[in-house]
């Protein structure tokens, strides 16, 4: 009786929260599938399907350059992070050395720092060193704003593997380094997994980086791409276009995360030590 | 094989904590040696410097007369089975043990042929291609001892590899790893709390407190002339009965009657200087008998005395009687404390004495019992020492 109803409860309040998260998405779907004739109709389903949106977007030269640029970017600028924080969580989850408090306060710092302010120092430092609109001059904000993230996270899943396994592969003969890439990556590697993920939505993402340090189509990242869209002419909006190109940049992610989800097992490491 | 020398090996961590001083030990070649203690009595901590896990802070760690100190631990040849096992969650059995062999760059064939070899030795045949997760305890234990004996080591350190293990199972491992390291012949050090693990299983024991050697020797030794109050309550089980004792007019007086001085005892006592009057008289469960059933032997005449007889707990081979005496004296001593674990004062009321199975005795009796006075320990209070033994 009470399971019954607390689960019609919990029914119901799940669709609530569903409704309230999915509607905006529906209706951006739902414009993109429009006509520019039909799309201020005020109906939320299109009258008449279409994919010339859809077209469009990836007719139009820029877009596509756009889509590269954030891919690329985002790609490396994920690799760099994971990389760089994999060794920083390592050692601030197992090593002792001075500053490693201050490590970890100046990177929640940065994580604080409101991005606006950083803008415009950034670009005079990135026109200065020729670094404006290329994909390092992308890349190296990216990269910074990722990395607490990702020593954070990555730092928690190290602490959760048991130091004996690092001890029993050194009794074992294992290097350092060995022991770090035969035994602890590999148990650490859901937590990667999560954490580049994690990294890589934060950078495909961003708009005001894209916006303030790029001028033109060479690193201009996709979500940036979209606020130079056009109307065919001067009295059409361009809603139908940035409706299917929200989409589209949205769409990839979704999939990446519901395709990794089963990569982020937990309990991995149980068996290791009894406990 | 090899043969591990300590030279004064200390630990003093950064915070100036000393967790082992000074540590004298020589590992012969091939030997079994049990470092035994209380909990945070630095035995860990000496196998993880023999290990390399920790740095040594003063003295010398020699392997076969090569001092390896600041030699990385997979440079020393050692294999170490810990507690939780530590084995890799993430590879099968067959990897697992045949990991060291894999940073060692076998081949491949060989490394199988070991792998199979050890996992036959260890009982362990069907369950290669199976991951830790899906192991029992005691195979996990096994697969753990297989890593470390697979690439034939110098040494096995064993960090109280039986711990984790239900009592039945850890009586059996015990005899596995008995027969394994006899079978094998290598210098082994093994760690533990249990201080019936450490009669049962090394050639030589070293008990430890906070941080200090206390007596080096085999179990029977430690067990029968114990050095000092800390050893005489550690080992044995149920622990020696500690009574206070004073000589008057070449006798003892004691709860347990009037003992005469042997000779062995009168000898040791006069060697000492400074002997006080009050002293801790310790005597072995397994020294009184019930007279019923033919008293004990031994070269003086017995000594007995009566007490009521409060719980009696028949194991089956033995009974185990504790009796109430009539007195109201305790025995204070900080050694004892360190032996039972934060017990300081030992009521010298009572008494627990192992009886043969055959004893008629029932609770609420009062019971009479004898004793050699030869099994008779006496201790000083302040110092531990044990005054009836040549230190």
């Amino acid at each position: 009786m009470t399971t019954g109803r607390n689960r019609a409860r919990w029914s119901a309040v799940n669709a609530l929260v569903l409704l309230y998260a999915l509607v905006p998405v529906a209706w951006i779907a739902a414009l993109s599938f429009k006509t520019p004739a039909t799309i201020s109709d005020g109906a939320f389903w299109p009258r008449r399907w279409t994919l010339d949106n859809y077209r469009g977007i990836f007719a139009n030269d820029d877009f596509v350059r756009g889509l590269v640029n954030s891919i690329g970017i985002g790609l490396i600028s994920t690799a760099v992070a994971i990389a760089v924080g994999t060794l920083a969580a390592y050692a601030i989850a197992r090593l002792a050395f001075p500053g490693k408090s201050l490590v970890l306060g100046v990177s929640l710092l940065i994580a604080m720092f409101p991005q606006i302010s950083l803008v415009t120092p950034l670009f005079q430092i990135e026109r200065g060193l020729g670094l404006f609109n290329t994909w390092p001059g992308l890349i190296l904000p990216y990269v910074t704003f990722a990395l607490p993230l990702t020593i954070y996270t990555l730092s928690t899943f190290f602490r959760e593997i048991p130091w004996d396994l690092e001890k029993a592969a050194k009794m074992d003969g294992a290097t350092p380094f060995q022991a770090f890439r035969l035994v602890i990556a590999p148990l650490a590697m859901p937590g990667v997994v999560t954490t580049a993920i994690l990294a890589f939505i934060v950078c495909w993402n961003d708009f005001l980086f894209s916006i303030s340090l790029t001028s033109s189509d060479a690193a201009r990242t996709a979500p940036a791409t979209i606020s130079f869209f056009t109307g065919s002419s001067q009295f059409e909006d361009p809603t139908g276009s940035i409706a299917a190109a929200a989409m589209v940049i949205t769409v990839p992610i979704v999939v990446f995360v519901l395709l990794f989800q089963r990569r982020i097992v937990s309990g991995l490491t149980s068996g290791a030590v009894k406990g | 094989m090899a043969e591990i020398a300590l030279e004064k090996v200390g630990k003093t961590y950064p915070d100036g904590y000393t967790a082992v001083h000074a540590l004298d030990l020589t590992v012969a070649d091939g030997e079994f040696v049990i470092l035994v203690g209380p909990s945070g009595c630095g035995k860990s901590t000496t196998l993880n410097m023999i290990a390399g896990l920790e740095d040594i802070t003063s003295g010398e760690l020699r392997i076969d007369g090569t001092r390896v100190n600041e030699v990385a631990p997979r440079a020393r040849d050692i294999a170490m089975v810990f507690q939780s096992y530590a084995l890799y969650p993430h590879m099968t059995v067959r990897e697992n043990i045949g990991f060291p062999l894999r940073l060692a760059g076998m081949d491949r064939a060989r490394a199988a042929g070991k792998i199979e070899e050890t996992a036959r030795i260890l009982d362990l045949e069907g369950l290669l291609d199976r991951r830790p997760a899906h192991l029992s305890g005691g195979q996990r234990q096994r697969v753990a001892m297989g890593r470390a004996i697979v690439r034939d080591p110098r040494a096995f350190l064993m960090d109280e590899p039986l711990s984790n293990l239900d009592a039945k199972l850890r009586v059996q491992m015990r005899t596995t790893i008995s027969r394994l390291q006899k079978r094998l012949g290598t210098t082994t050090v093994y760690v533990t709390h249990d201080q019936t693990e450490a009669m049962t299983l090394g050639d030589r024991m070293v008990l430890m407190n906070k941080g200090r050697v206390q007596q080096v020797g085999p179990p029977d030794e430690l067990y029968r002339r114990p050095h000092n109050l800390f050893v005489a309550g550690f080992v044995g089980s149920p622990a020696m009965n500690f009574l206070p004792a004073e000589i008057q007019d070449g006798a003892l007086r004691s709860v347990i009657g009037r003992i005469p001085l042997t000779d062995r005892m009168r000898n040791a006592l006069q060697r000492r200087r400074g002997v006080p009057r009050e002293l801790v008289l310790g005597v072995r469960p397994e020294a009184f008998a019930d007279p019923r059933l033919g008293g004990v032997h031994g070269g003086a005449e017995p000594c007995s005395f009566t007490g009521q007889v409060e719980i009696l707990e028949s194991l089956g081979a033995e009974k185990l009687a504790y009796l109430t005496l009539d007195a109201d004296a305790a025995v204070r001593s900080e050694h004892l404390a360190d032996a039972f674990q934060g017990r300081e004062s030992w009521s010298g009321d009572q008494l627990v004495a192992r009886l043969d199975p055959a004893s008629p005795v029932r609770e609420g009796d009062e019971l009479e019992l004898v004793y050699d006075p030869d099994a008779i320990h006496l201790f000083a209070p302040d110092t531990g020492v044990n005054l009836t033994e040549d230190a």
